[in-house]
């Protein structure tokens, strides 16, 4: 990654876009340092027989000052809407949307512009025009904002060379690869210098080293410039990546909400345990159909499985301690993960059946020991 | 007879050429205004978008020969003449004003619907979408359109020759079908296979220049 050249450049732009947000006095009562993002009971239906159909009922969350913050669901959950009633692309139709205090909903066009410069978005499918260069689709924004050319030059330039594609400034989108339209994306999403970036499932349309580059970047910036970001997606292993904070959607409704390490190690809802399915490690297959329930007669190996949220043991999991607890224990399959600075994961071992009562007395506890069943000795 | 030649060859060229540019500006603007106001337009005008819809359709509905014949008193107010290449002018600009704006419509509407509402995410005013962001990304088509009008245009006119507009179509049924001079039918055949390739030529580059889609 290129060497940013100094703050400076960054904010130089400020005064160009500062100035009109509103002449709305913010809301009362809304702490501006903490919460930069308010939702408020926001509710959206369309319009359809029988009612039509609720995409979300009366969800209430807030967004600390820069944080990146993660909202979670399968697809219909409703968080395209809730991502889009941020910008007003799509206006809720009921509750209220508060930015830095000021509500959204209650904007005028010329309010709404503003604020939208204020806010960069990315998009899955990158939306870059096609009729445009890189640079003129980095620069376009300015442009209709009035910027002069020069200015606009400089800030793209510093743009394209801090996502890494100086060098493709007069090619078209479509002579680049996926990873890099999206970079070009962030590039045009950062020029106004907003403070808030939304992320529509930005790398979902990517393959896996793109997406990792992607999400690098992602979090590049949001250190680097002290951005809020909001993302959706559907997949766990993003939020897992660069988030702070999740936020469980489903069927419109919050599942659950808090730190990425907390809802990851001890999920509440049926639809979190669901969209974490793929990253846990569970029983394999070629295990599970030799497990009898009973131990057999003489010998055979018990099968535990234990389970560690980050609550008990958040700097990692003794070895010593676990032999302890499961002596001539056999690691079968499983790993623990770090998260946000706690480690936890799933482990699958292999006991002699006898040894397992010796144990029930030691001081070492997961956070969760299931015996799953009893497998003959050479397992 | 060449210079005959030459006269309808020259009278056609002005006929499309004028006509093609009169119908390409008003269909493209009206192609604007019916995308913009349509249902999931920048400016949803339900009643507006209807109005503009069914005149379309109207002209779209007459068959050109007809509508000829239905427009000369119209024709007679505008130019005091129903004879003549100025006078074919108007019939032709209109028919071909209905044509031009389905087709281009329809390559507005082939617009990313996503590349708008990243427009709007940005900040742009509606202004500045249909500059920068609906103009521009359908320009591929519409310049491909053009091509489709422009030949459709060679056709009609030389069905406007029939009635007395002069050009190619004329010098045909004249000398060609009248006085049973084949030669001159054949001729003329070749002419005008010669310009709507020319015409096809030039706009398949055009589009292709515009593109840069691949």
């Amino acid at each position: 990654m290129p060497e940013v050249r100094s703050e400076g450049d960054f904010s130089v732009y400020q005064n160009v876009q500062a100035a009109p947000l509103a002449d709305q006095a913010p809301v009362p009562g809304s702490d501006r340092a903490e919460a930069h993002v308010v939702f408020e009971a926001i509710r959206k239906v369309y319009p359809g027989a029988g009612g039509g159909v609720h995409a979300l009922h009366e969800v209430s969350f807030s967004v600390r000052r820069g944080q990146i913050f993660g909202i979670i669901g399968r697809s219909g959950a409703g968080k395209s809407t809730l991502l889009r009633s941020i910008n007003m692309l799509e206006r809720p139709s009921g509750g209220r949307v508060l930015v830095d205090g000021i509500d959204v909903g209650a904007l005028d066009e010329k309010g709404l512009v503003a604020l939208r410069r204020k806010i960069g978005m990315i998009f899955q499918h990158f939306n870059l025009l096609s009729a445009k260069t890189v640079r003129e689709n980095v620069g376009l924004p300015l442009k209709v904002a009035g910027v002069p050319a020069a200015e606009i030059r400089r800030r793209v330039d510093f743009l394209l060379d801090m996502v890494g594609l100086a060098d493709k400034a007069d090619v078209y989108p479509a002579k680049l690869s996926g990873g890099q339209k999206q970079r070009v994306g962030i590039a045009r999403a950062l020029v106004h210098d907003p403070e808030i970036l939304l992320c529509d499932e930005a790398t979902s349309a990517l393959d896996p080293e793109s997406t990792h580059a992607i999400l690098d970047l992602l979090r590049d910036i949001n250190d680097r410039f002290g951005l809020t970001v909001v993302l959706i997606t559907h997949d766990m292993s993003v939020i897992r990546a660069i988030c702070d904070e999740v936020l469980v959607l489903d069927q419109g409704r919050i599942v659950e909400q808090g730190e990425v390490w907390r809802v990851f190690g001890d999920s509440k809802g049926e639809a979190t345990r669901a969209l974490l399915q793929p990253l846990r490690r569970g029983l394999p297959g070629d295990l599970a159909g030799r497990l009898r329930p009973e131990p057999p007669a003489h010998g055979g190996l018990a099968i535990l499985s234990l389970r560690f949220t980050g609550e008990s043991h958040p700097d990692g999991v003794s070895l010593e301690s676990l032999l302890a607890l499961a002596p001539g224990a056999t690691l079968l399959h499983g790993g623990i993960d770090r998260i946000q600075g706690h480690a936890q994961g799933d482990l699958l071992l292999a006991v002699p059946a006898g040894a397992l009562r010796s144990a029930a007395g030691a001081r070492f506890s997961p956070d969760s020991l299931k015996v799953l069943g009893y497998v003959d000795d050479n397992a | 007879m060449l210079d005959r030649y030459a006269k309808a060859f020259l009278e056609t060229l002005a006929m499309v050429g004028v006509s093609s540019l009169i119908a390409i500006v008003c269909g493209l603007l009206l192609a604007l205004a019916l995308v913009v106001s349509g249902p999931d337009g920048l400016l949803p005008k339900p009643r507006v978008n209807k109005a503009l819809s069914v005149l379309v359709n109207v002209f779209r509905a007459i068959p050109f020969i007809i509508l000829l014949v239905a427009l000369l008193p119209f024709t007679r107010l505008l130019i005091g003449t129903t004879l003549g290449i100025w006078a074919a002018m108007v019939p032709l600009s209109i028919h071909l004003i209905a044509f031009y704006t389905r087709i281009a419509q329809v390559s507005l509407n082939e617009v990313d619907h996503g590349l708008i509402e990243a427009a709007r995410a940005m900040g742009f005013r509606r202004f500045h979408i249909v500059r920068h962001v609906l103009l521009p990304e359908a320009l591929p088509g519409i310049v491909g359109g053009m091509t489709v009008c422009i030949i459709a245009m060679i056709n009609s006119s030389a069905m406007a020759g029939a009635v007395g507009a002069g050009g190619l179509g004329d010098l045909a049924i004249r000398y060609g079908y009248e006085r049973y001079e084949t030669q001159v039918l054949f001729e003329i055949i070749v002419i005008l296979v010669t310009m709507v390739t020319g015409v096809q030529f030039a706009g398949e580059w055009l589009s292709r220049r515009v593109n840069h889609r691949r």
